[in-house]
């Protein structure tokens, strides 16, 4: 078991002038399990191929504990990359089924069949070691074929988006699996995925990256509590975060009618870099339903109303005399506000929220970094 | 919500496949509708179909995979690689219930095509195995060089077609499979370090399974591929540098890559500033050297070896009727009337499922071969064709659409494959 370390890594395609991974900078842990997550074209997958060997390094180093893998083959990394299926030999033993691959590597007939065990006990195999794959259940195949990849003991396990060819409903449920074998396992493992809720379920952290920048590395929480920029904001949590640019005079906040208290300490930071805005970002639980008389709420037109039994949440568009302006510096087309279930609003109402004081953030509208209090 | 059923293939087709019962899984269709039991190795569920005299292949995916695959297969189609045809994707699929059915991707069965499995279904022998490596080691290498990564390079995911005494080898899953502009030597090594693992697996459980001659070593088998691979890799790409006296070497190294089957469109020449040294790197290459001109003369679409064979009985026949004068073409129209298509057309038309037409005439100029050297005397081709469909084509199976497989239990007999999903 080992690091990993991306230390400005860099990938630049041939005939791009824009890096696909820009000076990654990553330390990940012995037996992490860390995640990269992103959009569409963010450079996750390149960072992992990189990793791998499968991808040319243009820039910086990678290594695998105190190796140095940059220019390595991938076969020399001591990596194993985790495919979404493995396929298993009807005629060999379970045992043939785990180890062979060791064979074509080489490796002595006493040497193999020590690993082969260690991993049976690992994966509750042991004594199944003799079956034929035929006579396992579905999960005991699973875990054969997993097994494949542990007796080569390596120092790290890769995973690119091993669950995008399952169904939804499916894929919820093997995350858990997944991420509970690899706890169990403690093996060094990276994992990629476009999908922010598996980010969150099953990392220990999770590197956030966009347009081939890693934005935020950190816990599951430390990211929800703590996005370090807007975009980290708006891409991690589920529903999405409410963000809108707020002018800011006098110690407050304010969009339209909508009217939010700060802290001075903001106010400070916003004037510093000589700005009279600032981006506001707050979650869909911290919107509170106030009476129609209270003022600095934001007036809401309900367009939807989602029903999760535990949750309800509204779909809404503003609604008071500032409306336009509102949805204009909205980053997105609705706001979204968590509602007791039990007592959710009617598609068509109109609802005033206010925002629960100290539950917002602040991000600059020059940079799009966070302004700590 | 209701969805739209939605067929995306060519028009033909598309009215074909309107027919079929899109409403339920594929697991649960009737047998009238199938031609055989599903066979290979898949991780998803696969039937077989036949519609209007073609046999279709149907997997039952996620929607992004079927898309995905079926572009796939046609950018594969485009750049000339070896892989079989996708014919379209069925989505928006829905049971009678109302729940929604997983995407189809249809691809069409290649005709005369053999699975390995169905090649080991009676014991195979070495220099068998050996051919079929060398033909998948030149479809991994024809793949890199158009930039494809296929990730999951095996035995199990191609098809085999016999090419006058050899094999060509085709592309069958492509789910796995990325294009690039060019190749990384990591992503090369990787391909071949899955192809050597999965090869080494599929020869293991052949030998367990009693399918596979004792002399076959599977470790052997798959270093192999990996030494073949990387020595047909350097005659491809490698520069070569000599000294400019040595021009000749410049034509031998074409020679040695259309010996292998490749044309050279584009060579890279460089002479070093005092002029001694000239190196010389193949920039362009095209597989299908005797193929294409095979093609080209006479009309008839055949396998790199077969082509190859034909082609040589084509110089025997011009220099036999003393016409190596006469133009090329010519002499190949000649050949086309005088042998060719008399000896196919001394084969039974009930016997002509069997093999494909040029693998007839190869197996035909070699029973001719043995039969006048036992005869001591040579034998005119019309009748070595007609000695050839009654002694030996007769008895052969017939190879038009073979779906593979020895059971109707696959999961007993062949590799399966498991998924994540197996873990709850």
């Amino acid at each position: 078991m080992a690091t990993v370390t991306f230390d400005k890594a860099t990938r630049i395609y041939p005939g791009t002038d824009k890096p696909a991974v820009d000076a990654l900078d990553l330390a990940i842990e012995d037996g992490e399990f860390l995640v990269l997550v992103g959009p569409s074209g963010c450079g996750k997958s390149t960072s992992l191929r990189m990793l791998a060997g499968l991808e040319e390094v243009d820039g910086g180093a990678i290594r695998i504990g105190d190796r140095d893998v940059t220019h390595m083959p991938p076969k020399d990394r001591d990596i194993a990359m985790v495919f979404q299926n493995y396929a298993l030999y009807p005629h060999m033993t379970v045992a043939d089924n785990m180890g062979f691959a060791l064979k074509i590597a080489g490796v002595s007939k006493d040497e193999i069949r020590r690993r082969v065990g260690d991993a049976a006990k690992l994966l509750d195999l042991a004594e199944y070691l003799d079956r034929k794959p035929k006579a396992l259940s579905g999960g005991q195949r699973q875990r054969v074929a997993m097994g494949r990849a542990i007796v080569r003991e390596p120092q790290v396990f890769l995973m690119d988006e091993p669950l995008s060819n399952l169904d939804a409903k499916l894929r919820v449920s093997t995350r858990t699996q997944i991420a509970s074998l690899q706890r169990r396992l403690g093996i060094t493992t990276v994992y990629v995925t476009h999908d922010q809720v598996e980010a969150m379920t099953m990392g220990d952290r999770v590197a956030v990256l966009n347009a081939g920048l890693l934005q935020q590395v950190d816990s599951p929480l430390g990211l929800y509590d703590k996005p370090s920029n807007v975009f980290v904001a708006g891409f991690i949590g589920s529903p999405a975060m409410n963000i809108a640019t707020f002018d800011v005079k006098d110690g407050r906040a304010t969009l339209g009618n909508a009217d939010v208290a700060i802290p001075a300490s903001i106010s400070s930071k916003v004037a510093a870099e000589g700005s009279d805005t600032v981006v506001l970002g707050f979650r869909p639980e911290s919107l509170l339903p106030a009476s129609a008389e209270e003022t600095g709420g934001i007036p809401v037109l309900v367009d939807v109303v989602e029903e999760l039994g535990s949750d309800a949440y509204v779909y809404g568009r503003p609604a008071g005399p500032a409306a336009e302006e509102q949805a204009d510096r909205l980053r997105s087309d609705q706001i979204i506000a968590r509602v007791e279930p039990r007592n959710a609003p009617q598609k068509g109402e109109k609802i005033n929220f206010t925002v629960r004081p100290g539950s917002e953030h602040f991000f600059s509208v020059k940079t799009g970094e966070r302004l700590e209090p | 919500m209701s969805m739209e059923l939605r067929i995306l293939a060519a028009p033909r087709e598309q009215q074909a496949l309107l027919d079929l019962p899109w409403d339920m899984p594929l697991e649960q269709w009737p047998e009238w509708y199938l031609v055989a039991l599903p066979r290979g190795i898949s991780r998803h569920v696969v039937r077989f179909t036949r519609l209007g005299g073609n046999v279709y292949a149907l997997k039952e995916i996620v929607k992004p995979y079927a898309d995905r695959e079926y572009q796939m297969l046609r950018d594969l189609a485009r750049l000339d690689v070896p892989a079989v045809q996708a014919v379209g994707v069925v989505s928006g699929r829905e049971a009678p219930g109302g729940e929604s059915l997983d995407s189809v991707l249809v691809t069409r069965h290649l005709q005369f095509s053999l699975p390995y499995r169905a090649l080991f279904a009676r014991m195979m022998r070495r220099d068998t195995v050996d051919r079929l490596i060398d033909a998948l080691v030149v479809l991994i290498a024809r793949l890199h060089l158009t930039g494809f990564y296929w990730g999951d390079c095996s035995l199990s995911n191609t098809l085999f077609r016999r090419d006058a005494g050899a094999f060509a080898a085709y592309l069958v899953d492509a789910e796995t499979g990325e294009l690039h502009n060019g190749l990384s030597d990591g992503q090369r090594a990787h391909d071949l370090d899955t192809a050597r693992t999965n090869i080494a697996g599929e020869m293991m459980d052949l030998l367990a399974a009693g399918q596979l001659d004792e002399s076959v070593d599977p470790i052997g088998v798959s270093d192999q591929v990996v030494e073949r691979y990387e020595a047909l890799w350097t005659e491809l790409t490698e520069w070569e540098a000599f000294d400019v006296n040595e021009r000749w070497r410049i034509a031998r190294r074409v020679d040695r890559l259309n010996e292998l089957g490749f044309d050279v469109d584009e060579l890279d020449i460089v002479t070093d500033i005092g002029g001694r040294t000239i190196r010389v790197q193949p920039k362009v290459v095209d597989p299908g050297h005797h193929s294409r001109r095979l093609l080209r003369l006479t009309g008839i679409d055949a396998q790199e070896n077969q082509a190859r064979r034909l082609l040589n009985d084509l110089d025997t026949y011009a220099a036999v009727t003393e016409q190596q004068g006469e133009d090329e073409e010519i002499v190949a129209n000649a050949w086309v009337m005088d042998s060719y298509e008399p000896v196919l057309r001394a084969i039974p038309r009930d016997l002509r499922g069997k093999l494909e037409g040029p693998e007839i005439f190869h197996e035909v100029l070699e029973h001719r071969w043995y039969l006048s050297e036992n005869l001591g005397r040579d034998i005119g081709l019309e009748e070595a064709a007609r000695d050839y469909a009654d002694t030996v084509l007769r008895h052969k199976p017939d190879e038009l659409a073979i779906l593979g497989g020895t059971s109707a239990e696959a999961d007993t007999t062949q590799p399966f494959r498991i998924t994540w999903s197996d873990l709850q």
